[in-house]
């Protein structure tokens, strides 16, 4: 299963009668690369994502451009291509806490897109579901499919939310800042699941994120976003070794260098 | 959420326990009336009447005293809970279930739909509920039946409107979007996402309303819009007792008790419910 390649082309989104959020984005993923993306709260980065996924909040919505996926035209589909489409993709979220229905078990939320997209019995789909749970590591996979969210800690449901994506075989993964609402000992463990999942899986991998150190550790290429517009795109050895943009160059000024005590804190 | 731990753990919360107590009571006097009751609820003793109450327990003796026509008025409250549940469970739960329906739908569906019931809600809650209920009755007719209908066409409002506020909420919840993506058609969203995390709600609000209903009941049979007024109902009693309250208060107060009891039953256990059913407060 390798990745497929998507083309955001000049994407524009806007509040109906409201203020523009993005102002004709383009990017590009290749198949099996990991890309950045990166900026301030409100830089409309999340929703690059949900524009791809389909889940424009009420009265946003997509007024110019394209986006490509897998040889498809994703802007502009109705609701059944769209769903179709979409088999192809997945999502992990940035809250493990409210991203699972708190009163459904964790098997039957994993197994219910199991058995839409790949078409799986019940039994296939759970036992699909126990080989992903040992996949991302999770202590007592069979305990845990059994249990609802509120009995797990929020380590252990992103991982759940993690064996989910990866459990349909995607082609492309939107990560929306995974790791921000876990603390920093389990955002490494889960950061490093989440490239190794990647890598035996060939998916390509759109990481959303607002932490540099981030994309250091995971990412191929990245694109940095200001107030909706694109400002910089490069190679992340590139983009660290010289950052070009000003935008960006702040932004790095702006991350605490744990190597140089004292370091700037801008 | 209702595995048989939460049921477990409800049963060590005292409003739970109490409210069950409460209502279970009643539930057995309504279904066991004729073997409870000491007397037909409808024979008149013209030589006992207003007889005090009397625990001497004899073959003729009235517990908790008679009426102005010598009925015994312990056998016609045990009969009037008959009265009392039929309507408490008929009528909430239909209010509960058309209240529901259309909640969901207005919050989970929005625009056109969401506008019309919205509007609906608005100008029926804007009638005062009482006088609304006694103008529909005087429509349709008295009994049993109409006040059930009359309980419905007002307190569906009630659900409707409170439902929709969560639904609304439910739906902006991250994983109503996760459902988006995993590719599931908005119905199975409804049905299979946000139905269960809103029902807890319904079951707590169905637990008021049927304490609720009980009151209209009352208030309805109190001015005799209810069953007719030989046939034995708390508000009835109430009226009664009220024209003799000074030569025998009994009447009146021995209603009146079992109305507290009952309304007092059914809303501490809406409140032990919620605790037990909002994983938040729990």
């Amino acid at each position: 299963m390798s990745g497929a390649a998507l083309d955001i082309t000049n994407l524009s989104v806007a509040i109906r009668r409201g203020p523009t959020l993005l102002h004709g984005v383009s990017l590009h993923v290749a198949p099996g690369e990991v890309h950045g993306l990166v900026g301030m709260s409100g830089a409309g980065k999340s929703m690059v994502g949900r524009c791809l996924l389909g889940i424009l909040p009420a009265r946003v919505g997509i007024t110019g451009g394209s986006i490509r996926f897998a040889g498809q035209e994703l802007v502009g589909l109705n609701e059944r291509d769209r769903r179709r489409a979409g088999a192809q993709l997945a999502l992990i979220p940035q809250d493990p806490l409210s991203a699972l229905n708190p009163s459904r078990r964790i098997v039957s939320q994993m197994t219910d897109v199991m058995r839409l997209r790949l078409g799986l019995t019940q039994s296939e789909a759970t036992a699909r579901a126990l080989a992903m749970l040992h996949e991302v590591h999770i202590r007592d996979p069979e305990g845990v499919l059994h249990r609802y969210p509120h009995e797990l800690s929020g380590g252990m449901r992103q991982r759940v939310l993690i064996a989910t994506a990866f459990a349909c075989e995607p082609k492309l993964i939107v990560a929306d800042e995974p790791t921000t609402a876990l603390d920093v000992t389990v955002q490494k463990q889960i950061l490093r699941l989440i490239r190794d999942l990647q890598r035996s899986h060939q998916t390509s991998l759109l990481f959303v994120t607002h932490d540099l150190g981030v994309v250091a550790k995971i990412c191929n290429s990245v694109t940095v976003l200001n107030a909706g517009r694109v400002v910089e795109q490069a190679p992340v050895a590139e983009m660290f070794a010289a950052p070009k943009d000003p935008y960006t160059q702040a932004l790095f000024a702006a991350t605490p260098r744990y190597d140089q005590p004292g370091g700037v804190v801008a | 959420m209702t595995t048989p731990g939460t049921l477990r753990h409800a049963l060590t919360n005292w409003r739970v326990v109490t409210g069950g107590v409460l209502l279970l009571v009643l539930l057995v006097a309504a279904v066991f009336a004729a073997a409870l009751s000491p007397y037909d609820p409808l024979d008149q003793d013209l030589a006992a009447q207003l007889a005090p109450p009397d625990w001497h327990f004899g073959r003729d003796a009235h517990a908790l005293g008679t009426d102005s026509l010598g009925r015994d008025v312990l056998s016609r409250l045990i009969y009037g809970s008959r009265v009392a549940l039929t309507v408490a469970f008929v009528a909430g739960i239909l209010t509960a279930v058309a209240g529901t329906l259309l909640g969901l739908a207005a919050g989970f569906f929005g625009g056109w739909i969401d506008a019309l019931i919205s509007r609906a809600v608005d100008i029926w809650s804007s009638f005062p509920p009482v006088l609304l209920s006694i103008i529909l009755v005087a429509l349709i007719g008295t009994g049993l039946w109409s006040v059930v209908a009359a309980i419905v066409l007002i307190d569906w409002t009630r659900f409707c409107r409170v439902i929709r506020a969560e639904t609304l909420k439910q739906r902006r919840l991250d994983y109503v979007d996760a459902a988006v993506v995993a590719g599931l058609r908005p119905r199975a969203i409804l049905w299979r996402e946000i139905v269960p995390n809103v029902l807890p709600l319904a079951l707590v609000l169905l637990t008021l309303e049927m304490g609720l209903a009980v009151v209209i009941e009352a208030i309805l049979s109190f001015v005799g819009l209810s069953i007719s007024s030989d046939a034995p109902s708390w508000g009835g009693m109430i009226a009664e007792g009220r024209e003799v309250v000074h030569q025998a208060p009994w009447v009146l107060i021995g209603a009146m008790l079992v109305l507290l009891a009952t309304v007092l039953g059914f809303n501490v256990l809406g409140d032990g419910l919620k605790q037990e059913l909002d994983p938040v407060l729990r």
